[in-house]
């Protein structure tokens, strides 16, 4: 019953003197975006959202696409960052760096303890176990009234300015100021993120994913690999939670909702689950299309759904699939 | 104290009924092809649509048998053009096809038949109450756990003395051997999601006579499905209706108690049953995948 892909593991190789062009491109492209983004008629919220909403994306692909095991209850773990930081922010004190140390912790510590649940089953199974636990979270929030708001989400906080020695960072009320502190966290994160990946721990995840009965054999304790894959991947999720909290200034329970858990899966998917810079420009290309959809119809429902359905039927390999397929040919 | 819960316990009974009826299409589906059907809810929400646009002329009576037959004929359609295409590949992909198709149906309801609550009109003799001591049990709540009776029995009915139906469950222990004993499992697998969805809409007919119609009316029910899953066992549809009704009463009985902790219970019965007995109540030890 072990439903494994075949596919044989896709790894950007291009020749050895031109390694560090991809990466740099994209990093030019994330610099300075606050500087193109207005010319396509964006704006700067609108990359900030991308460079969260990819992170968050980025961390759930450790665990789909390099550990091959398929959360559908991210989500959780991303709100709970938010409410972490937005309730610090609201009630113990008004500091950024605080804010997001305890969101992550938050969601990272209920990933932790859920995931010694949740890694008792696998396939579609621990899909449906993680997509029950994240609901659990999503009913908390939304029904404990007196401290997360409920339904109408938590309000009444907002970023603090930064205090770095004797200087200090508007991030409250300048977007491209805070875009730039998003963008040097998403910098860190994305290196810890690669360096595990890199690790003797992150080539055995990649072992369980291409093989788990043989990574058994080989003496690899599998399901404390997941566990720790999955709460890596969680603590991850809950650090871009809390980014996102402190982007909006406001958390709701739909951050906690399996529909953006969903909406995490496609962009991975979307963008190339085995590639490590795929779910960014999943996000990337998701976030802009359901922004500018949900702006010229009430409809966007339909049309977000349409394009969950063509990527599965038609692109299911992702953007970055393609392109080193077509590649290596 | 005796009526409150002996109320409770009723309506724990009525809704852990259409746990199971939900729950069995969705186990159904989940283990003859191992895909999750995100959009079962909204093949529940259609067939009360489909009711309410049948009553007028087909009478209550007519639209109730028509109306899941539909449903069940779009669950076919549905599962040839879209779910087909997925089986075999990794689990992300069905679960993100039947997420999309969600997102799409209870779009399309909502475009079509607007987003506020519509009623579904009852036949007279339904709606009237048991008895006088009794009141809170109407007609109706007899009929709809009748009802749902008959269509478990005629499910396990069909699952066990019917040619098709012991093929669906050879199916599910092993498709690999059906299919080289010559039996067209593609067929079997359209067939099977077709039934599942007909019964997804035959309980939305009958919620829909208790609590009207709305584009998400499906959406509360996913999530306790699921658990009863879970709950009862991966692989056992006997499992499944014991989990439906075990976390139905769970969450009435809390309800005397304590009500705002009614829906977190069927998530602390999940965690204690992954806890100590990870296949399920009823789940068999194989089919722990």
């Amino acid at each position: 019953m072990t439903a494994t892909t075949t596919t044989a593991p896709i790894v950007i190789r291009p020749p050895r003197q031109f390694r560090w062009l991809p990466l740099a491109t994209i990093w030019i492209v994330l610099l300075i975006a606050p500087f193109w983004l207005p010319l396509l008629g964006g704006y700067t919220a609108l990359a900030s959202r991308i460079l969260v909403l990819g992170l968050a994306a980025m961390a759930l692909n450790l665990l789909l696409g390099f550990t091959g095991v398929l959360s559908f209850g991210h989500a959780a773990y991303f709100g709970l960052g938010a409410y972490g930081a937005g309730l610090t922010l609201k009630y113990l004190a008004p500091s950024t760096p605080l804010a997001i140390v305890l969101g992550t912790m938050l969601g990272g510590l209920a990933g932790m303890l859920f995931g010694l649940l949740i890694v008792r089953r696998r396939g579609v199974y621990f899909a449906m176990v993680t997509i029950a636990f994240g609901q659990i979270c999503y009913y908390i929030a939304y029904s404990w009234n007196g401290l997360t708001g409920g339904f109408d989400g938590l309000r009444g906080f907002s970023r603090q300015p930064l205090h770095l020695g004797p200087l200090l960072i508007d991030i409250r009320t300048d977007g491209i100021a805070f875009y730039y502190f998003l963008a040097a966290l998403f910098a860190i994160a994305v290196a810890l993120m690669g360096f595990i990946l890199r690790s003797p721990f992150g080539r055995t995840l990649l072992a369980i994913r291409e093989n788990e009965r043989r990574a058994r054999f080989l003496g690899i304790p599998v399901e404390q690999h997941i566990w720790i894959s999955f709460s890596i991947s969680c603590f991850f999720t809950a650090f871009a939670g809390s980014l996102y909290a402190l982007l909006n200034n406001f958390a709701d329970p739909m951050a906690l909702h399996y529909s953006l858990s969903g909406e995490f899966v496609i962009m991975a998917v979307m963008g190339g689950m085995r590639a490590f810079w795929g779910p960014l420009l999943g996000a990337a290309v998701f976030v802009s299309m359901q922004d500018y959809i949900s702006s010229m119809t009430v409809n966007w429902m339909s049309f977000v759904g349409l394009i969950f359905v063509l990527v599965v039927m038609f692109f299911p390999r992702g953007l970055l699939g393609v392109v080193v397929r077509r590649n290596g040919k | 104290m005796a009526q409150l819960i002996l109320y409770n316990v009723t309506n724990g009974l009525i809704i852990g009924a259409f746990y199971v009826l939900m729950a069995l299409g969705l186990a159904l589906i989940l283990n003859l092809s191992n895909v999750i059907n995100f959009a079962h809810g909204n093949f529940l929400a259609l067939g009360g649509y489909l009711a309410f646009a049948l009553s007028p002329t087909l009478g209550y009576w007519g639209a109730l048998l028509v109306s899941p037959l539909l449903v069940g004929l779009v669950g076919l359609v549905v599962e040839r053009v879209m779910i087909r295409r997925v089986y075999g590949r990794d689990p992300v992909y069905s679960l993100l096809l039947t997420f999309g198709l969600a997102f799409i149906m209870q779009d399309l309801a909502r475009y079509i038949w607007g987003p506020n609550g519509l009623p579904l009109g009852l036949p007279d003799a339904l709606s009237q109450p048991l008895s006088q001591s009794l009141f809170f049990i109407t007609w109706y709540r007899v009929f709809m756990v009748a009802v749902v009776i008959i269509a478990v029995a005629g499910l396990f009915a069909f699952l066990r003395r019917t040619r098709v139906g012991i093929r669906i469950r050879a199916g599910t222990l092993d498709l690999e051997t059906v299919a080289a004993l010559g039996i067209n499992v593609q067929l079997l697998r359209t067939f099977n999601f077709a039934i599942g969805c007909l019964i997804a809409g035959l309980s939305g007919v009958l919620a829909a006579g208790q609590i009207g119609l709305n584009p998400n009316m499906g959406d509360d029910l996913l999530m306790p499905s699921f658990i009863a899953i879970i709950v009862g066992g991966v692989g056992s549809l006997s499992g499944t209706l014991v989990g439906g009704l075990l976390i139905g009463v769970a969450a009435a009985l809390t309800t005397i108690v304590y009500p705002s902790a009614s829906e977190a219970v069927i998530y602390v019965i999940m965690a204690i049953v992954l806890l100590l007995r990870p296949r399920g109540l009823l789940g068999e030890e194989g089919m722990l995948t």
